[in-house]
Formats: C-alpha cells, structure tokens, sequence
C-alpha cells in the first residue's frame, strides 16, 4: 500500500514563494510524472518530500504516517529512494561499494561487532552484497561492480544511480530527470527498466523533460508552474490541455 | 655500535611513532569527515593517560594481575574517552554544523583548554605516576635492548591500526563514514543518520588517542595535565605530512613524525627534538600543502 500524499505543500525561500498548495498522490503500481518549465519547483517537491527541506505547510504522508520533518535518512527507511538530476554517486567507491551504503538503514551492525568480525556480522554482510549485486544486475551493471563510479561511461553513472536507490529496497522511487544526457536508444531502454521497476511492486514518481519518455510510461502527470499545479491528469489529456501549452510556449 | 645505536634508534622511532599516528588519525578522521581541526583532540590523549594511571592503580589495589589491570583500563579508559569526545562534539561542535569554520576551530581551541583545566583541577598540577612494574623487563642482544612495553605498545598500536582498517574498509559503518565524508547530503538520503557517524568518528578518534595516552604514560611512566599540547601539536603535522582526511597518510605520517623526532635526538641533539616535527610541518604547509597522500588521491578519506 505504497501510498504518497502530497498535501498543499507551501514552500517560502525568504520572500520566495517556491511552491504553492502542491497537493498529489502517487498510488500503488503508478508511475506519475512531474513536469514543467524550467525553474517550475520540481526539484524542490523531491527536496520536501526526502525532508532535505522543510515545507512552511502542509504535509506529505507516506503509507498512512506523516513524513514531514522527518530527516531524510528517515524518511529513506519508510521506503522512499531518490536519484539526482546531476549525478551524485560516491564517486571513490566501486559501483558495489555504492549500492552497499544503500543499505546502510537496512543493517544493524555497530562498531564493536563491525571490529571483532562477528558471525552475525558476517552474515548481515554476505546479505548485503547479496542485495546489491543483485539491484546492480537488476540495471544490467552485474560486470562493472568492481569498478569505481568515477570510471564509468555516463550512462552507466545514470544507471548506477537507480541501482543504488533500488539497493535501499525501497516502496517508492523518485527519479529526477533520469534521461537527461541520454542518447535515444538508452532512452528507450531506460522507461523498459522503469517498466521492471513497477513489476517489483514499486511505484514512481519522476522530473523528466524528455516528453516522449513522460508520455510513453506516466500512468498520470501532474504539472507545475512557478511552483502552482496548473494541470494533472493522463498523458493525452496533459498534452491537450492549453495552460500547459501556454506555459511551455509562452503566450 | 655504530649500527646497533641505528637499530635501538630505529626500534624507538617505530614506538613512538605508532604513538603519534593513533593520535594522527583522531585528527585526521574529524577533518575528512567535517572539514574541522579539532584542535582538543589532544586532550582527549590526556584523558586517556589519566583515566589509564586512575583504573591501573584502582585495579591494582583490588588485588589484580597486572596485565589483566592493564587491559581492562585500556579498554574502559578508550570507552571513556568515546564517550567523553560525543560529549564534546555535541555540546561545541554540533550546534556549529552551519557556522563558519572559523566559528568551530575557535570552538575547538576553546574546548582544549576548558578541558585541560578541567584535568588541572580535578587532578591536580603534579604528574602522575605510572606503576612501574607492570613495565619492566625486556630484551637485551649486546648494546641493543628492547623493553616488554614497546613490544606491548607496538603489538597493541599495530592491532588498532589493523582494526581501523577493516572498520573503515570493511563495514557498513566504515562504508557510511566514507560516504558521508564524500556527500552528506546524499549519504542522508541513502539512508546514513550522518549526526550518528559523525558522532561514531568522534568516538573513534578518542579512543586510539586514549590508547595512544595510556601507552605514553607506561612508556615515559608519568602523566601530566599539559601532556595532550606538544603531542597533539606533533600528531597534528603527522597528519598534515600525511595528507589530512586520509588514513593511510595520518599513519605514514605519524610513522615519519616519530622516526624523524628520535633519530633527530639520537645524532642531532636531544634539547632540539620537538623542533623538528614543527620543521616539517612548515616544510609541508609550503611546498606540498597536501601532503603525501593528499586530496587527489582522497580514497581513503574519512
């Protein structure tokens, strides 16, 4: 019952007024896109909901239970995994090394235990690789784990970062513009892995520009403006509707 | 003799030098992971001697076999010590997480020497004594001669060194501490309390430094509430040859600190040995700020 309720968030930077009475959901097995100008706060609903900023109102519940003011380490633990517009990998440790800090909220070892090399130490380790060896084939990474994320081809840093957020075992994925840099062909492949990542029971909400991938996977579209919903709806009805045209081609 | 004096020279340099990189590592830790010189950590070293001399001597009088007292002190004088550095990290640093480095390094200066009063003042101003019997005995091959305490100081600095390693390269709270060293943003959002870690790197850091007291106080067999300065001055420079925020460079660092002070005295002068880690220190900062294993080659940064 992965359930994401966003409810008229309000955001203010000084006299900025960021976002607006945001106010969506993302229900269970949907992928929902995000859209809008350039500037339009989509970044920022991600920012509110993983708690990396506090919204002046409203609430975001997550499964039933308030998330906001949550930390986001938090919030990662009640199963919501997100990736970055500009990559942010680990970028000194291999492609596992990146996925096993994933499962940081998923482990409980403490330093003693960590130091003596203890059964049970052992055990949660072995569980741990296990986990992320098996997100990284899941993104089709299985031959380069070894590898450190800096040296990796653009693509696969791309598809790096969705392994290490799946490796968090998450309900609910948020992918913030995951085709950006990608050439037509990864494209393609990409929305088929978003595909897969439903399968896995976990629904999605995603920044993206590239339209042809919004259009191709979103079950719903919600659109922002300077930080105001203008629209939200299913793909054909988005991509009739004139305020949203008049806010992508201006007037 | 010749020779032999290079050897006894060189068997000192790598005790003492062990010494400093337990020191070294508290320092560098700290940086790698909040960009702080946390200028109290030698009194956290300080501590450690005290409160090591404080349980030997308790533990002594109860009736106990020396080396059991040895180790139990050690293990709670490094628990105090952890504690005593979360403690510290909550109450002077934490509240300036967003403050201006500079802020924080005066913090930490203003902690060093709130603490080192403090030891003043419930200890009083006279060194303390170290029992001696758990340190004597030893080697001898001719001129060459090797106590039981070095041997024990190297075999438990090497231990500790070893575990750091796995600890920071091998586990989940290694792995955490080295993402969230990296990206704190984003180590939170996979899932890393990062307050935790770096209160957990605190508590690490003072726990070698507390080894690193209580082997000081056996091996020079006395303790003082102004020990934590010129050691900590010197741990400092090892980090700082090393490469600050790299492990593996704190302890080549301290290694070097700790050779260069002893053969210093040995061939130079004795009077001049403490000049010689500030020699280096300021050769570094001049002409390869980053040390030997600096920022480019950061991935053993902590």
């Amino acid at each position: 019952m992965a359930n994401l309720i966003l409810d008229d968030i309000c955001v203010r930077f000084g006299g900025l007024q960021a976002l607006t009475d945001v106010a969506f959901t993302v229900n269970e097995g949907e992928v929902v896109g995000l859209i809008g100008p350039n500037g339009a706060g989509k970044t920022t609903v991600f920012n509110v909901i993983t708690g990396v900023y506090k919204a002046s109102s409203g609430k975001v519940s997550y499964d039933g239970t308030t998330i906001t003011g949550l930390r986001p380490y938090q919030v990662l633990s009640m199963g919501v995994a997100r990736t970055f517009q500009n990559i942010r990998l680990f970028q000194n440790m291999t492609a596992l090394e990146n996925c096993m800090v994933a499962q940081h909220s998923r482990s409980r070892t403490g330093v003693v235990g960590a130091v003596l090399r203890s059964p049970g130490q052992r055990r949660e380790e072995a569980k741990i690789i296990e986990e992320s060896r098996r997100a990284l084939e899941f993104m089709g990474l299985g031959k380069v784990m070894d590898e450190v994320a800096s040296n990796l081809p653009y693509g696969h840093q791309r598809r790096l970062e969705i392994a290490r957020a799946l490796a968090s075992e998450p309900k609910t994925i948020l992918l913030d513009e995951p085709a950006a840099g990608l050439n037509p062909a990864e494209s393609m492949e990409l929305m088929r892995d978003i595909g897969r990542i439903t399968e896995l029971g976990i629904n999605v909400l995603m920044v993206e520009h590239d339209m042809k991938v919004v259009m191709g996977i979103c079950n719903r579209i919600v659109v922002l403006d300077h930080g105001v919903m203008i629209a939200e709806g299913l793909p054909e009805d988005i991509q009739r509707n004139p305020d949203v045209i008049e806010a992508y081609l201006g007037q | 003799m010749d020779f032999e004096f290079f050897i006894q020279q060189l068997i000192n340099g790598i005790t003492l030098g062990g010494v400093y990189a337990l020191i070294a590592l508290g320092y560098t830790m700290v940086y790698g992971i909040i960009q702080l010189i946390n200028f109290a950590h030698g009194e956290f070293f300080a501590a450690g001697g005290y409160m090591g001399v404080i349980l030997i001597s308790y533990l002594a009088s109860q009736g106990l076999h020396p080396y059991a007292c040895l180790a139990i002190a050690l293990v709670l004088a490094m628990g105090y010590c952890a504690l005593l550095a979360m403690a510290v990290e909550q109450l002077a640093y934490k509240p300036l997480r967003n403050a201006s480095r500079l802020a924080a390094l005066l913090s930490a200066l203003g902690m060093s020497i709130f603490l080192q009063n403090g030891l003043m003042l419930t200890q009083g101003v006279y060194d303390k004594a170290y029992p001696t019997e758990i340190t004597s005995g030893g080697f001898h091959w001719g001129l060459i001669s090797v106590s039981y305490m070095q041997i024990f100081i190297v075999a438990l600095t090497a231990s500790l060194l070893v575990g750091l390693n796995v600890l920071v390269f091998k586990t989940r709270i290694g792995r955490a501490m080295r993402a969230t060293a990296q990206d704190k943003v984003m180590s939170a959002l996979v899932g890393i309390n990062s307050n935790r870690i770096i209160a957990v790197t605190f508590a690490i850091g003072a726990g070698l430094a507390a080894a690193a007291g209580i082997m000081v106080g056996l091996y020079y067999g006395s303790v003082s509430y102004t020990m934590g300065f010129v050691p900590g001055i010197k741990a400092f420079a090892a980090a700082v040859l090393g490469g600050i925020g790299n492990i593996t460079g704190a302890m080549i660092g301290g290694l070097i600190i700790g050779m260069v002070e002893i053969f210093a005295a040995g061939y130079i002068s004795g009077e001049y040995k403490d000049v010689f880690a500030f020699i280096i220190l300021i050769g570094v900062l001049y002409f390869k700020p980053t040390g030997i294993m600096g920022e480019n080659v950061d991935d053993t940064r902590v």
